[in-house]
């Protein structure tokens, strides 16, 4: 039986190639692997070799030949064996694409809103005051007691009890199986993490700060976010990587800036950036707990605040879900971590001047709660988005699309935001304060969204 | 190389009698039918890539064959497994289903990865396998992390994390090195040096080409070894799974190999001779050796011709199967991304 021999495609983007020597002839007994030919391809002269024995038995295209389409048939060989292609797969070398994915904004928006979530869980009980610094360290001890899996690792967790303390008495009372001190070796621990995830463990990975996330990040997208999604479903990863994000104080450029949207861009990770002490201790809760990797975003300063927490033996707060922490009648402001803060003072300045704000902490970035968001606008009709990190692409800029897309018929101003300047962030105090985004800021953003000028 | 005697080379250790691994015929039978259908897979990918049933990048393993099927044959069931881009061999040594890594290889929805992950990047977690990983060394670390989850659990497993003497040049190899010797981490990194990285030799890339002294500074043990000698490869790697299941932490193989194809498929070899290759196919292949050892073990040709059909067989209904199996569903885009 005769096996066909046809012009190979020697490259992913090669359609043609010129058939420069043939190294067999008729008659030749050739056996796998050896050379039979040369090409040359749209990127350089390769080398044919055969795959199946047998005797050449024609040659249908010439040495020489320019143009030659694969696919095309360039000799024939003589075997005793089978074939080895069904004859439909030999026909058809061009088949059809498949059916062109759906594309265009809508239906992107569509798969980002499609996420449900679950409403947070009213709670009137008993609270006691609480630092976030406590509440994300009791979010870890609760979920290490009650899953043996969960263990934290990252520098100077354990003995030194967190470069911020939030791991305090973790040590003590996990011992250093389950608290693990690493070397400096962002890159190395964020992949060892994302094995152990692999291997059913639950880790959680604490950067000393996210600038330092930046040696992993190619764990953290190219292994953790995207294996789920090229294993058809296989390859789950639930670890969080949690650490402090944002301007600390006086730490310049390298240390101080925002990654949400650099995280939120990239499908496969969820992204959580809380602002009060409950909020973190849930939403760390729930981190853990989440079945894929979640990027943990805190904030420096606000590890020594105060919040009032649930006294709830196990408070979890639902990822994907925004909290109007202000309702509000003028205008929408929205922000997370930090700019919670700064935003609701902001709100307190608006109302002097009859503006009533209503104020929603986003929490969680990504997937966004872009619902309760629109819910907001419909009344308001202004929404002003507030941010630590840069303005270009940020999470600002976002929210000014979705809104475009989700609710351009209630808008009776621009969306506004209110960002870091577009600078690498300054050492000097002055500096540093003018970079990053204030109350005044917000304030007046509102202001110009109410077409209202100062006092006015 | 496959030329020195002493084919595993020991460093700083008298020689163990471990080496001298005698397997029965039927083990050696079996390994020669592993290592054959791999060749004959690769085969196959490789002609169906020339006729653009498969797309992309396509690394084929043709020529370190003894390698991975030395190192799993030496494996206990609950190892895991963790390699880069050139993982076909790595998947059918792991016990994954030839059609379901042709079909993966052809982009339909009956492939591993249900054709979203293609050639360098497929898993079985039944088997153990973990990929499957396009960057390279990434699956170093992982690997590392897999060892710790094998002794979190103390489930007595093993990793065994396959990287290259290019990905050996890779700073987070030495994270983990240092780690996993800190750790004393259950792992196996066999570093499978082809002598080339793409276009690059070993010489051109590595200061110190002794791959196997690469965790020295980590007080990690390193094992030079033929790696075109199956038994050879089995004799390192029951050396080096034991130190690891007693709990002595990591430990290098440098496995000394070579690819006969190019680097992938678009690769025309130009940074090599054809008399180079020609020389390896001729003297090391490792097939070749096996089948010679068979024949002078009492095995005959009449024998070995029926592995070699059997094996035929399999890898050409692999193929049909591939090309018979469906494009995932346009749905299919946006399923996978998170766990609900
Ligand atoms: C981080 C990264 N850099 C570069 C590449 C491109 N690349 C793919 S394979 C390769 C060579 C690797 O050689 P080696 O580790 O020896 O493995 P081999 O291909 O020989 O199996 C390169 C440079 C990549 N995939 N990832
Ligand atoms: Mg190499």
């Amino acid at each position: 039986m005769a096996v066909d021999i046809k012009m190979p495609a020697l490259s992913p983007t090669m359609t043609e190639g010129r058939l420069s020597r043939w190294l067999v002839k008729t008659g030749d007994e050739v056996k796998s692997g050896d050379v039979i030919a040369e090409i040359e391809t749209d990127k350089a002269t390769m080398e044919v070799e055969a795959v199946d024995e047998g005797v050449v038995g024609e040659i249908t295209v010439a040495e020489g030949s320019e143009g030659v389409a694969v696919g095309a048939v360039i000799a024939r060989l003589l075997e005793g064996g089978e074939t080895d292609l069904p004859a439909s797969a030999e026909q058809n070398l061009d088949r059809p694409a498949a059916e062109p994915a759906p594309t265009g904004a809508a239906v992107v928006v569509e798969a980002v809103a499609a996420t449900r979530v679950v409403a947070e869980p009213d709670w009137d009980g008993p609270t006691k005051q609480q630092t976030v610094r406590e509440a994300l360290r009791d979010a870890m001890a609760e979920e290490m007691r009650k899953d043996e899996r969960v263990f934290v690792m990252g520098e100077e967790v354990a003995e030194y009890q967190g470069a911020y303390k939030v791991t305090q008495g973790l040590l003590d009372e996990f011992s250093n199986k389950r608290v693990i001190d690493t070397p400096i070796t962002e890159h190395g621990f964020a992949g060892l993490g994302v094995g152990a995830a692999f291997g059913e463990l639950r880790p959680v990975i604490e950067f000393m700060t996210f600038n330092f996330s930046m040696q992993a990040i190619d764990q953290i997208i190219n292994s953790a976010a995207k294996t789920l999604y090229m294993s058809g479903g296989q390859m789950g990863c639930p670890i969080v990587f949690r650490g402090p994000n944002g301007a600390a104080s006086r730490v310049a450029a390298q240390h101080s800036q925002c990654y949400a949207s650099w995280y939120a861009h990239c499908p496969g990770l969820k992204v959580v950036s809380p602002w009060s002490a409950a909020d973190a201790k849930g939403l760390l809760k729930a981190a853990i707990r989440d079945p894929n990797p979640v990027i943990f975003l805190e904030n420096e300063v606000m590890y020594g605040q105060s919040f009032d927490v649930p006294e709830h033996k196990d408070w979890v707060v639902p990822i994907g879900k925004a909290k109007v922490v202000r309702p509000g009648s003028d205008v929408t402001i929205t922000a997370f971590s930090i700019m919670v803060g700064k935003a609701l003072e902001a709100a307190e300045q608006l109302s002097a001047e009859d503006i009533d704000a209503e104020v929603i902490d986003l929490r969680t970035i990504r997937p966004l709660d872009t619902e309760t968001i629109v819910e907001s606008v419909k009344k308001t009709s202004r929404l002003i988005s507030c941010e630590e990190g840069f303005p270009f692409a940020g999470i600002g800029s976002e929210l000014a699309m979705q809104m475009m897309e989700q609710a351009f018929d209630y808008l009776d101003a621009p969306v506004m935001r209110v960002t870091g300047k577009d600078v690498p962030m300054p050492y000097a105090a002055n500096l540093e304060k003018l970079a990053l985004p204030q109350a005044d800021d917000v304030v007046a953003a509102a202001r110009q969204a109410c077409y209202r000028t100062q006092g006015g | 190389m496959a030329d020195k005697k002493n084919s595993v080379r020991k460093r700083g250790r008298p020689p163990k009698s471990v080496i001298n691994d005698k397997p029965s015929r039927e083990i050696l039978e079996q390994l020669y039918e592993q290592m054959i259908l791999i060749r004959r897979f690769e085969e196959k990918a490789g002609q169906l890539y020339g006729m653009g049933h498969i797309g992309g990048f396509c690394h084929l393993y043709i020529g370190q064959e003894a390698v991975v099927v030395g190192m799993q044959s030496m494996a206990d069931e609950g190892d895991s497994v963790v390699t880069s881009y050139r993982d076909h061999g790595h998947m059918l040594a792991c016990g994954m289903e030839s059609r379901g890594v042709m079909a993966e290889l052809t982009g339909r929805k009956d492939g591993y990865s249900r054709g979203k992950g293609g050639s360098m990047h497929m898993f079985s977690r039944e088997k153990n396998f973990y990929g499957g990983h396009g960057i390279v060394a990434a699956q170093v670390p992982i690997g590392a992390g897999l060892a710790f989850a094998h002794k979190y659990k103390g489930d007595g497993g093993v990793n065994m994390a396959y990287l290259g003497d290019g990905a050996a040049n890779q700073g987070q190899v030495y994270e983990t090195f240092n780690m996993a010797a800190l750790w004393k981490l259950p792992v196996v990194f066999v570093i499978e040096n082809n002598q080339y990285g793409m276009g690059t030799s070993v010489a051109r890339a590595a200061a110190g080409q002794d791959l196997a002294d690469r965790g020295k500074a980590y007080g990690i043990l390193g094992l030079q070894v033929d790696g075109m000698d199956v038994l050879a490869v089995r004799a390192a790697a029951r050396e080096a799974l034991e130190h690891c299941r007693s709990g002595k932490g990591p430990f290098i193989l440098e496995m000394k190999t070579y690819r006969y194809r190019g680097h992938s498929m678009s690769d025309p070899a130009k940074y090599r001779t054809r008399d180079e290759v020609d020389a390896m196919r001729k003297q090391h292949d490792p097939i070749e050796q096996l089948r010679d050892l068979l024949l002078r073990e009492g095995a005959d040709e009449a024998g070995l011709k029926q592995i070699d059909q059997k094996v035929k067989s399999v890898v050409s209904e692999a193929a049909d199967f591939a090309l018979a199996s469906q494009e995932p569903d346009a749905e299919d885009l946006y399923t996978d991304i998170l766990i609900a």
